[in-house]
């Protein structure tokens, strides 16, 4: 499988990204410059890494969401093939009205960086295939703006499709009904705030995160055998 | 101040301006004969920040020439921007720490954030990736709002930056006491991961090459910034608010990419960060080491602001900025790549045989100066120093017996003063795993990140207790290396080379310089002794408000490599069962001591003693059993003593405790502050196997699976608390006092 990780201005979560896809993984991989993306059909899935791209100047997310590679992203997410949004990458998803809601400055206002326990709340996604549904993972949260936020009628859209895939077991941001990570309608698009790229080694405290992109390289796979 | 080059050379003279800008008559004069004429208003600018103390070290240069600096694999001491250390397979490590206590003072918020900025450049100019950030920092005691707000603020700035350029603050100190209440220290250092082929040097070569500016345009802000930071701090200086500078991490996190990737261009020649007065020391520093000159147009420097003059532009701190060499023609690759991250890269001059630095603005020259003049001939002082009457007093008191009845009640109170109580309010701020090497986070005695790629790791520590240095600078200087030694040790690491943050006060008061001199001393015997060159360094002097200096705080940075992560040790126990282990004797010691100041409320009496070569055969024991695979846990025993060893060793959400028995003076054993310990633990099955190695360890107890603190006394009542009760305490201490109403 191969990955593109889309690096913006400010990104810095993209040699993370990079290293667990590519050395720790051990697919394919590269790191493409916002600006210098050809053409992402080469690509099978489209990381979008964490950080502070654009300075999370305006509002974070909001810069890199109008760059023209969003388009391109689009394209690739219409045609069902795999996205994931990681923390900057979650609200550069929600800012391009790729995913539902919103993501507000957390609850207590400052940043927060520590590993959460998490409930895999719906296994049935490409990315969560090899979770059991209700199982708690161990992966860090880095961020200062997580806090996920969407009206009534969303929340249960959400909900009535089983969009959202993570809970926080200890809601540590404020996020509406503890909501970690959601998938769009298609179960292709996934954003989440904690870091399951920083996750995937024991040597740095846990590998729960490595499923996750298993899970990604697994149903790639047995698709692609089905499309061959 | 007037910030004008209307002012001409003859007023400058007359109404003696120049020292408002900080130059002395004496050295005025030095100025005049130099330039064989009296300097004009920018020149006048230019020697001022120059000749600072800040950029010249005048007084503390005599002292720094004591630090042993060199070793077999020392790859640049200092002199440079950091200095660098060999650590096998073409690898080197890179790292300075810096402070930037007076800005943080009038402006916490920026003055932290731009510190973090400024060591940051001061690293991945050297050619190196940043790999990790610490910090050091002091405040006054928690009551009051103004040093709530400071404290606040500061963790607030650090986070703001370093969080945003994607380095992972992964550790530090912080202590409290009144001497910091108006004076608050910000020590931030910066670990570079560089490969040997890769260093670069900030130095201006080959007459005729191009000088480039590249970054953030000049403003108006940080205007004399090395100056301000060079006298002590008056009620009146939040008037010098204009002299903090403003940062964008952001811009800084695309220099960091761009300089990374110009590095490997054989277009570039050197490369240096503009830090304290700006393009003034960046360009007149490049050239002087290569024993060049240099002409800038500042009619080309990119300028943020209208009608900038030349003494501005030369003066301004403005952040973000760099200045390369690059060879003559070849402008334009280099420029390519800053354009490719949306960054300005512009041609301001050009490197000239004649060995002076010359200044053009709208076609006149608005400065001529003797390259040298600034940076090498810069006027150094050997201060007269006197011993404080307060040292004799102290060294001829008796040592402190204290009277301690409740023991619980006591590492209760211990547990929540804010030097000991937990800082994860602080830590859980920083983003401390991005890159994705940080093995351990903070809170332990020391911070380790894998380097990738290898079998490798290193580890990181920030130290210094101020109170045994204010009780005995040499001895104090001694324990603050011996320390940060001991914390390296701890987490299985050899201890590599330190770099030293000295903050003191006005060192024309005699005594303070005593206290430089001493502590001096004492850091260079211990370095020696112990093994840890002195490869960087910075000097924060007139840190003291209303007449009242801050403790000694020479702050010491050290980094250790483990030759393999199965090294890595924690620093709190691992299993029930485990033996417990003290490495060392206990002797009755509370001068400067935790436990006297929550009795006393201050400090006095003789530092706790330390024999170094005692020290560096323990540590050197340590760090054998721990690469031999025997040891769980290991921690080393300082604030609070024994009992918040133990404690701290426990507080990790593992439900565990500790049942241990105490001979000896029930107080002392637990609470004093005596030097060179440890507390490890043990398999059962290596019992001998340790026993053997470490001659100085005495079992104590084990690690039990009841969550109970448990430690028993001779002939008095033990303690027997829940482990949670006092991790509660522990924890919550700091966002406690936070939210208590002065």
């Amino acid at each position: 499988m191969k990955f593109a990780v889309i690096v913006f201005p400010g990104s810095n979560c993209d040699r993370d990204m990079y290293y667990a896809a590519k050395e720790v993984l051990g697919e394919e991989a590269d790191l493409v410059w916002y600006e210098s993306a050809g053409n992402l059909g080469n690509y099978d899935g489209i990381l979008l890494p964490g950080g502070f791209s654009y300075g999370d100047y305006l509002r974070s997310g909001a810069v890199a969401a109008t760059s023209e590679i969003m388009q391109q992203i689009k394209e690739h997410a219409s045609k069902g093939k795999p996205v994931l949004g990681v923390c900057n990458g979650f609200q550069v998803l929600t800012e391009a009205g790729l995913l539902p809601g919103a993501l507000m400055r957390n609850e207590k206002l400052s940043f927060m960086c520590h590993f959460e326990d998490l409930i895999v709340t719906n296994n049935e996604t490409m990315f969560t295939s090899l979770f059991q549904t209700g199982e708690t993972i161990k992966l860090p949260i880095a961020h200062g703006e997580g806090n996920y936020f969407c009206d009534e009628t969303t929340l249960k859209d959400l909900q009535a499709n089983n969009q959202i895939v993570f809970t926080y077991e200890n809601n540590p941001n404020g996020s509406v009904a503890d909501i970690a990570g959601i998938v769009n309608k298609k179960g292709n698009v996934l954003g989440m705030m904690p870091h399951p790229e920083r996750a995937v080694e024991m040597l740095l405290g846990s590998d729960d995160g490595l499923k996750l992109f298993q899970s990604l390289v697994q149903n790639w796979r047995e698709s692609y055998v089905v499309n061959a | 101040m007037l910030l004008t080059h209307e002012i001409s050379p003859e007023k400058i003279e007359k109404d003696k301006i120049y020292q408002d800008m900080g130059l002395s008559d004496q050295e005025y004069d030095m100025v005049k004969t130099i330039l064989k004429r009296r300097p004009n208003f920018t020149e006048t600018g230019i020697f001022s920040v120059m000749w600072s103390e800040h950029c010249s070290y005048k007084t503390s240069k005599p002292l720094l020439k004591k630090f042993p600096s060199k070793a077999p694999h020392v790859l640049q001491g200092p002199g440079e921007g950091a200095g660098i250390i060999d650590i096998g397979d073409n690898q080197a490590v890179v790292f300075k720490v810096e402070s930037h206590n007076h800005p943080s003072a009038v402006e916490p918020y920026q003055g932290a954030a731009t510190g973090v900025g400024g060591i940051i450049r001061d690293v991945f100019s050297m050619g190196a990736r940043p790999i990790a950030l610490m910090n050091s920092l002091r405040f006054g005691n928690l009551t009051t709002e103004r040093v709530k707000y400071l404290f606040s603020e500061v963790v607030n700035g650090i986070a703001g930056y370093g969080n945003c350029v994607g380095v992972p603050t992964v550790g530090g100190e912080v202590q409290f006491d009144d001497s910091y209440e108006d004076n608050p220290l910000v020590n931030a250092m910066c670990v570079g991961l560089i490969n040997h082929d890769d260093i670069q040097k900030g130095i201006a070569t080959g007459v005729g090459n191009t000088v480039l500016y590249a970054g953030a345009p000049t403003g108006r802000d940080g205007i004399h910034g090395a100056t301000f930071a060079s006298d002590d701090l008056a009620e009146d200086s939040d008037k010098d608010r204009p002299a903090v500078q403003v940062g964008d991490p952001f811009m800084e996190k695309l220099l960091i990419e761009a300089c990374l990737e110009v590095i490997h261009s054989d277009a570039l020649v050197g490369m240096q960060d503009m830090g304290a007065a700006g393009l003034t020391s960046s360009a007149s520093e490049m050239a002087s080491k290569a024993g060049t000159g240099m002409e800038m147009d500042l009619d080309r420097v990119p300028q943020r602001e209208l009608n900038m003059n030349a003494y501005e532009l030369m003066l301004s701190e403005s952040q973000e900025r760099m200045l390369l060499v690059v060879k003559k023609g070849r402008e334009q690759e280099i420029i390519d790549i800053f354009e490719k991250y949306g960054l300005q890269a512009v041609a301001v001059g050009e490197i000239i045989e004649e060995q002076v630095f010359r200044i053009k603005q709208h076609g006149e020259v608005q400065a001529d100066i003797p390259v040298d003049a600034l940076a090498e001939e810069a006027p150094v002082y050997h201060l007269p120093s006197q011993e404080p009457s307060y040292y004799k007093v102290f060294q001829e008191m008796d040592n402190m017996i204290p009277a301690v009845t409740d023991h619980v009640d006591m590492l209760k109170k211990l547990l929540k003063q804010p030097t000991i109580a937990s800082k994860e309010w602080v830590y859980d701020q920083y983003d401390s795993m991005v890159q994705t090497n940080t093995v351990v986070t903070p809170g332990s005695d020391a911070a380790v990140v894998r380097v990738k790629g290898t079998d490798k790791a290193l580890a990181i520590t920030t130290d210094c207790n101020s109170r045994y240095i204010y009780l005995d600078p040499e001895t104090g200087g001694k324990i603050a290396v011996a320390e940060a030694a001991r914390n390296l040790v701890c987490s299985g690491a050899r201890p590599l080379g330190l770099t030293d943050g000295l903050n003191f006060g006005n060192p024309t008061n005699r005594e303070v310089f005593w206290q430089m001199e001493k502590s001096v001393e004492g850091m260079s015997e211990a370095a020696s002794t112990l093994q840890t060159p002195v490869i960087s360094g910075n000097v924060s002097l007139y840190n003291q408000s209303q007449g009242k200096a801050i403790f000694p705080t020479p702050v010491v940075g050290m980094v250790g490599l483990h030759e393999s992560v199965e090294h890595i040790t924690p620093s709190y126990f691992q299993e029930a069962g485990d033996l417990i282990y003290v490495i060392g004797e206990t002797k009755c010691e509370f001068g400067g001591s935790e436990l006297q100041n929550v009795l006393n409320g201050k400090y006095e009496g003789k530092a706790p003693e330390i024999n170094l070569s005692v020290e560096a055969k323990r540590q050197q024991e340590l760090l054998e059993t721990i690469q031999q695979g025997i040891i769980q846990s290991a921690h080393d025993i300082a604030e609070g003593g024994l009992a918040v060893a133990l404690a701290e060793s426990v507080f990790h959400d593992k439900g565990l405790g500790v049942s241990v028995e105490l001979e000896g003076d029930f107080t002392t054993e637990l609470f004093s502050e005596t030097q060179s310990r440890f507390v490890v633990s043990v398999k059962p099955e290596h019992q001998a196997q340790f026993e053997n190695k470490v001659n100085d360890a005495s079992q104590i107890g084990v690690v039990t699976a009841d969550g109970t603190f448990s430690v028993k006394a001779q002939k008095e009542d033990g303690i027997q608390e829940d482990v949670e009760t006092l991790s509660q305490l522990w924890k919550g201490a700091i966002p406690c006092l936070l939210k208590s109403k002065a």
